[in-house]
């Protein structure tokens, strides 16, 4: 039996991974999928702390993550068509019309 | 084996969501058969639908059960934990107070958006349906009582509001603000999550009474547990970033510039509104035992959101940009009213957020109505030049705006006033005096550029001959807006007794003004 | 437990005279005539080997995120399957409507012409 500690461990790695590379990488499919391996850490977590409590409400919830993420990441690859449609680049520093 | 199924009165309690669901698909399938010139019914569907939804909600309101006890105040959707029978929905008079801002909020928001669309030759159905479904996702949000609820209330109507704000295709600065929104927005749903999942570590329930009293037994036996502390620290990022706080604020002034006009009039009134609801019931009702220890970070968050806010809408050029700036000073102030009050031993504070998020509603989106009509054929219509000499143009609507304007400034008369006069008297009441006197010196700041857009108005001469034009919806949404900010600031007895009702309170709003007079 | 074991020894062995048998029928019977295209691995029409950073149309992003999607949503139906008589006949009226909701989703991409590969 794994210890419930190693699971999180892993899934804290996971999730801080997700967010360096959404806060370091440039492209913006790169940085989508950061997004995704945050959300991955979030799942790893719930799944963990229902073993660990014996309940299944924590992997309901881990279905219901998974179907926002699929809905977040389909908005967002549409979205991401569009903005290549008006400026032929996925680099997040040169969409910069709206300045602060 | 589940011991019981959903109950009658279960989707009598979530009939204003159903309806709003089916009138949703509804206006998707209509719009499929509809040719291009009729496409205003899509938007005339939708204003139905949301008329059905305020019927289901009075019908919550006023209703009973068979024993007579009132529907309000009851739960929904019961499952037992761990020996425990819990809701996951909780109708109380907070979500019932919500729920008609979500519903008003975004019915001006329709009657606003049927012309602006036309001109922007983006006029689809699918618009009204995303309205609809974001209103859904809010009003899980108010009521949601269960952490499974608010995350989908939470990403439901994020999600919606990612495509109204990408909805002109074509406009590279609508696109970017899309892109910039839905990034930060679902990196700020990946913490909120993060923060969901410890929290149902430390309780093994999703539900917030549960949460709430396993958070009491870790804090009674540590003060500083860290994970506790985590996932306090974690979930509320994810909020302060929904409600655009500092230092999580830098996607508002960028969503709000690019999305369509009248959609950033209802990000600005509903969606934060619907932030807010989900804000208040995490922090007072869930992680209410962590108080002491996230008190000094809202404490720093507020005086930083009031500073960056109203500091930054100093130097804008662009109306909506100022206006997005504006909106997170606002947001500032209303979080001094969490800061003063913990909804138990005051609930002044509490009162004077939902005070402040009813006359936001009236007066932003007002101020964003008459900033969308400034749309016209060749001009997009939101600098700060071209609302200058609205007044030789468009006298009425140069006043109105003007009205909004001191409203949201927070002058006497006005609906503006009493939003602010409860937040203030919640921190005199619990002895927050300097940052009592800090919100006012910022109130000051802020009556400064409101009056650099009222002067542009008043003293400037017009930039561009062409005329404004407002259509018949635009017409009812500034009546509407213009009515509520002054009739809340002449009769306001009514609304606070209600934002009061909401939150139990026995004849607060006579007791108050007794008070001011 | 080696006695465990003894099922996948089996498996190997069976894997290990089967494919070379069925490969070497292969070659005696079949008719011989080589060609290039033949010879390429089979992907739809697409030249396999190609430059990594070369670009995909467009299209194939609007297939990949309705299927997204759509594949995604059947993550529900699982644990209706599995607890299906429990759930009895309001299990079953529950997923028709959740069914129900994405068809007219369906229906919608179908109209639109998102379907159509033009």
């Amino acid at each position: 039996m794994v210890p419930l500690s190693y699971y999180l461990v892993l899934s804290a790695v996971l999730f801080a991974c997700g967010v360096a590379g959404f806060l370091m990488k440039r492209n913006i499919i790169t940085i989508f999928m950061c997004i995704e391996l945050m959300l991955n850490g979030v799942n790893l977590a719930f799944v963990a702390f229902a073993a660990h409590w014996h309940r299944l409400s924590g992997q309901v919830f881990v279905f219901f993550v998974m179907v926002v993420a699929a809905a977040e990441a389909a908005v967002g690859l549409a979205i991401i068509i569009s903005v290549f449609r008006t400026r032929e680049t996925l680099n997040v520093d040169r969409v910069n019309l709206l300045k602060l | 084996m589940p011991t019981s199924f959903f109950t009658g009165t279960d989707y009598a309690l979530s009939l204003p969501m159903i309806l709003l669901s089916l009138f949703g698909l509804g206006v998707l399938i209509i719009d499929l058969m509809l040719p291009a010139e009729w496409k205003r019914w899509n938007a005339i569907t939708a204003l139905i639908g949301l008329g059905f939804s305020t019927a289901a909600v009075m019908r919550i309101q006023l209703g009973h059960f068979a024993d007579g006890r009132p529907l309000v105040g009851s739960f929904a959707y019961l499952s037992n934990v761990g020996g425990q029978v819990v809701g996951s929905v909780l109708m109380d008079g907070f979500s019932i107070y919500f729920f008609y801002l979500f519903l008003l909020g975004a019915a001006i928001a329709i009657l606003m958006s049927a012309h602006y669309l036309e001109i922007e030759h983006e006029h689809h159905g699918e618009f009204y349906a995303l309205i609809l479904f974001s209103v859904v996702g809010m009003m899980c949000m108010a009521s949601g009582y269960d952490l499974v609820l608010l995350f989908i209330g939470l990403e439901l109507m994020a999600i919606s509001t990612y495509v109204l704000v990408g909805f002109l295709r074509r406009d590279k600065r609508s696109n970017e603000a899309a892109l910039k929104y839905l990034l930060l927005g679902a990196f700020s749903s990946g913490i909120f999550a993060y923060g969901l999942s410890l929290l149902y570590g430390l309780s093994g329930s999703t539900n917030l009474q549960v949460i709430a009293q396993a958070l009491q037994r870790h804090y009674s036996a540590n003060p500083k547990d860290p994970i506790a502390i985590v996932a306090m620290i974690t979930t509320a990022t994810g909020l302060l970033f929904k409600v655009a706080a500092v230092p999580f604020h830098q996607w508002a002034p960028d969503a709000y510039e690019g999305a369509p006009t009248s959609v950033t009039g209802y990000m600005s009134v509903a969606v934060k509104s619907a932030a807010w609801a989900m804000l208040l019931r995490i922090f007072l009702w869930g992680l209410y035992p962590l108080r002491p220890v996230y008190l000094p970070l809202l404490v720093f968050v507020s005086v930083a959101t009031m500073t960056v806010g109203n500091f930054a809408a100093l130097s804008q050029n662009n109306l909506k940009r100022l206006l997005a700036y504006s909106s997170i000073s606002h947001v500032g102030y209303m979080l001094l009213g969490l800061i003063a009050s913990d909804n138990i031993t005051n609930k002044t504070g509490i009162q004077g957020i939902l005070v402040y998020l009813l006359v936001y509603t009236f007066m932003n989106l007002g101020a964003f109505a008459v900033v969308t009509s400034l749309r016209r054929r060749d001009i997009i219509g939101d600098e700060i030049d071209d609302i200058a000499g609205l007044y030789s143009k468009a006298p009425t609507e140069a006043v109105l705006m003007l009205l909004f304007l001191l409203s949201l400034a927070g002058i006497p008369p006005l609906a503006g006033f009493y939003g602010k006069y409860f937040i203030f008297l919640s921190l005199i009441q619990t002895q927050h005096y300097v940052l009592a006197s800090l919100a006012v010196l910022y109130a000051v700041l802020g009556l400064y550029y409101y009056m650099r857009i009222g002067s542009a108005m008043f003293m400037r001469p017009a930039t561009d001959p062409e005329p404004v034009a407002i259509s018949p919806g635009m017409q009812v949404a500034l009546a509407v807006t213009a009515i509520g900010t002054v009739g809340i600031g002449i009769l306001p007895e009514f609304f606070i007794r209600a934002a009061g009702w909401s939150l139990g309170i026995q004849q607060a709003g006579t007791s108050l003004l007794g008070f001011l007079r | 437990m080696p006695q465990n074991y003894v099922p996948i020894f089996l498996f190997v062995a069976v894997v290990a005279i089967a494919i070379p048998a069925t490969l070497m029928i292969g070659k005696l019977v079949r008719p011989n005539n080589p060609e290039k295209a033949k010879l390429m691995p089979y992907e739809c029409g697409i030249d396999p080997v190609d430059n990594a950073r070369g670009r995909y149309t467009v299209r194939f992003y609007i297939v990949a995120i309705l299927f997204v999607v759509f594949d995604v949503e059947t993550i529900f139906l699982f644990p209706w399957a599995v607890q299906y008589r429990a759930l009895g006949l309001f299990g079953l009226v529950e997923m028709l409507v959740f069914l129900a909701i994405l068809i007219v989703g369906y229906v919608w991409i179908w109209k639109k012409g998102a379907l159509e590969w033009v």
